[in-house]
């Protein structure tokens, strides 16, 4: 669905339903350069069953204008204000990777909007290597290579996709390519700089998923300790064949872990 | 070698590709070659799986004419050589060109074609579509700006051959991409002669593309097989277009592609929609015959290259050769442009001229011993063909003309065989011909 936040157009993924005040509801947002796509079959599996989805593009992702919005408070902020501007009191938010640093700062800022918080492939501090960085500041093509192969596990360059026929490098690709210049550079540097990470989480009284690929390079099991210590009855699931990219990569388990949580 | 710019990861060679991608040792068993899942379905876990299978909420396979696990590894695999999203599999190269044109769009569409086509691929445009209410408008692959005057409010496509037939016409496709997406339409092309080996057409701007798999892919000649492979890089929403993609689709629970999927719109619809109601899937024992050719592509093309540079080297410089029509050559019109886009080399089949017309081709033919006589190309075996007396023998030598093939064609397709033999084949051939 298409809306305004603030003057420009923003647009989620509903499934193919209108919102129904009556239902739960559950917000994904997508991590760096990527869209609401990225959720394709766990969004449209709640929103069969039961929940009001809402798989946002983000500022100057997918479907929405940007400018995209440069701080993690701010994704946070901004989540909040769709929340307010579509009538949903409350709602769980899933996020990944760069969508659940999103996910945990909108838990510590706005706890009366938010029911449950799901964070996919977590790390913190989330710093991003300076090569990285450099090469996403410059818009060189090397920082979509980067981000398409560390984004995933080692094997699936070669390994089967579980999705027929498709090519996760290739798709990565191609969507990192639709994205405006400078976009990509913004994302990674709003994970970088995020720094009050261990005092969000030690505000957040929702409960609290950590889902986890076991072959993650980008941010492996060992980089949300932190965050667990902080979160007190957090659950984890870490799902072994994965790297980054869970939701491709793992998607039914990436599913089950979330049905077991939201229920 | 200057060191990378950003020092990072690297992605596996096409070699490695060719040989590894889309499958992992299977979980089951740990075969390490591709099993062939002779199966047509896949039993559910239980009533809530089967309804999250059909509706698109889990990853999986649910019946064979919509997917199967070892037609898969070669949708991914050729994907993975092409540089693609994804791919979908089909039962021939001519069910792919089906299936994109299909997909993208119905009755009082318009597609401008290259007149450099398969045969079949100009029957299927020129007549059969036409019953369905899809026109055609075909233009010189020579002339990009031909492709341009053609374009109608109602065209939704731009195809041609990356390279034509008979003549090898190399199709300019960074200009008529350009020129395609100006128009906000796709560029289709089928890479059947090339293979990723020698071009990657989504490097260069095209935004589909399809393999008749029968030829170079397989080379065993064994396996009639397509694959249609979709770059993922056209904007099909900022386009608007094409509703197949961007309007709630009434099949499938009013789903919006593009918006489910985004980059992955088409082939979800091609698969979804094309294979569920035309029905033109692969089997999977014909997906691992060809997978056991992928596997050796990256091997076979430049052999193969090799030796049609010393076949056309060889009929270039014979008394009893009126013309060679390979782009390789000087005198070819795309000379230049191959040099280009076909660095590694303009593929094995390419057509010449004996002196002497329709008799001495009969001739011709008849005296060869090592290729062989029939219609097909891109085998690992040298194969041949005289137009005139078989694909075309109803035409007069005026219309012969009119179709670029004059009474004296011939046909190649250079296999791997050692070259001096083909040419010894060839000049005793030619000496027949001439008496």
């Amino acid at each position: 669905m298409n809306f305004e936040v603030e003057g420009k157009r923003a647009f989620a993924y509903t499934a193919a339903h209108e919102l129904d005040a009556n239902k739960p509801s559950v917000v994904f947002v997508h991590g760096a350069g990527l869209d609401h796509s990225s959720f394709a079959l766990q969004s449209r599996y709640f929103g069969y069953h039961g929940r009001n989805v809402l798989a946002l593009d983000l500022p100057g992702h997918g479907r929405s204008d940007g400018p995209p919005v440069s701080t993690i408070p701010g994704l946070a902020d901004w989540v909040s204000v769709v929340l307010k501007k579509l009538k949903i009191e409350k709602a769980s938010i899933v996020g990944h990777s760069m969508g659940s640093l999103v996910a945990l700062e909108f838990a510590a800022r706005h706890p009366a909007q938010c029911e449950r918080i799901a964070l996919i492939a977590i790390g913190y501090p989330m710093k991003v290597t300076e090569v990285f960085l450099e090469a996403a500041r410059n818009n060189d093509y090397a920082a979509f290579d980067m981000s398409t192969i560390w984004g995933h596990a080692a094997q699936a360059a070669l390994a089967g996709n579980p999705n027929p026929g498709m090519w996760m490098y290739g798709d990565a690709l191609a969507r990192l390519e639709r994205l405006a210049p400078g976009v990509l550079y913004n994302d990674l540097k709003a994970c970088n700089d995020y720094g009050v990470g261990a005092e969000s989480a030690a505000k957040v009284k929702c409960p609290v998923l950590f889902i986890a690929g076991r072959r993650d390079v980008m941010t492996p099991p060992r980089a949300m300790k932190l965050l667990q210590e902080k979160i007190a009855g957090a659950k984890t699931v870490e799902i072994a064949p994965s790297g980054h990219a869970l939701m491709a990569e793992a998607p039914d388990a990436t599913l089950d872990a979330l049905i077991g949580f939201l229920g | 070698m200057a060191a990378p710019k950003y020092p990072g990861p690297k992605y596996p060679g096409l070699d490695t590709l060719a040989l590894h991608a889309g499958q992992s040792p299977d979980p089951a068993t740990g075969s390490r070659a591709v099993p062939i899942y002779q199966t047509t379905s896949y039993v559910f876990r239980d009533t809530e799986h089967a309804a999250s299978l059909f509706n698109m909420e889990r990853a999986g396979h649910v019946y064979s004419r919509i997917s199967n696990p070892t037609v898969a590894v070669l949708e991914e695999r050729i994907a993975a050589l092409e540089g693609g999203v994804g791919a979908v599999a089909t039962a021939s190269g001519q069910a792919a060109l089906h299936l994109a044109i299909a997909t993208l769009m119905g009755s009082g569409s318009h597609i401008v074609a290259s007149t450099a086509l398969y045969g079949g691929s100009h029957n299927l445009l020129a007549y059969t579509l036409k019953r369905f209410g899809i026109e055609t408008t075909f233009v010189s692959p020579r002339d990009p700006e031909g492709f341009r005057r053609a374009i109608k409010p109602s065209t939704r496509l731009l195809f041609g051959e990356t390279l034509g037939n008979p003549g090898l016409d190399v199709l300019d496709i960074p200009s008529v991409s350009a020129i395609a997406h100006e128009a906000k339409v796709p560029l289709l092309v089928d890479a059947t002669f090339t293979t990723p080996v020698l071009m990657k057409p989504f490097e260069l701007g095209a935004d589909l593309l399809y393999h008749s798999a029968t030829k170079f892919l397989g080379g065993h000649g064994v396996a009639i097989a397509g694959v249609l492979v979709d770059s993922g890089r056209f904007d099909w929403e900022a386009s608007g277009k094409f509703e197949t993609l961007t309007a709630p689709y009434a099949g499938f629970h009013g789903m919006d592609f593009e918006e489910e999927s985004g980059t992955r719109a088409f082939l979800l619809r091609a698969r979804r929609e094309g294979l569920r109601d035309f029905g033109a899937c692969m089997a999977p024992m014909t997906a691992f015959q060809i997978l056991q050719g992928v596997e050796t592509l990256h091997l076979r093309m430049p052999r193969h290259v090799e030796n049609t540079r010393k076949v056309v080297a060889f009929l270039s410089k014979n008394p009893a050769v009126e013309k060679v029509i390979y782009p390789e050559l000087a005198d070819h019109p795309d000379h230049e442009l191959a040099k280009k886009l076909l660095p590694n080399g303009c593929g094995a089949v390419f057509s010449f001229e004996v002196k002497g017309g329709r008799p001495a081709g009969r001739r011709f033919i008849e005296s060869l011993r090592v290729f062989s006589h029939l219609a097909n190309v891109g085998d690992a075996k040298s194969l041949v063909i005289h137009p005139a007396t078989t694909t075309h023998y109803r035409m007069s030598d005026e219309d012969l003309k009119k179709a670029g093939i004059t009474a004296g064609t011939v046909r190649l397709s250079i296999g791997l065989e050692d070259p001096q033999d083909l040419v010894d084949d060839l000049d005793r051939a030619l000496r027949a011909a001439a008496k």
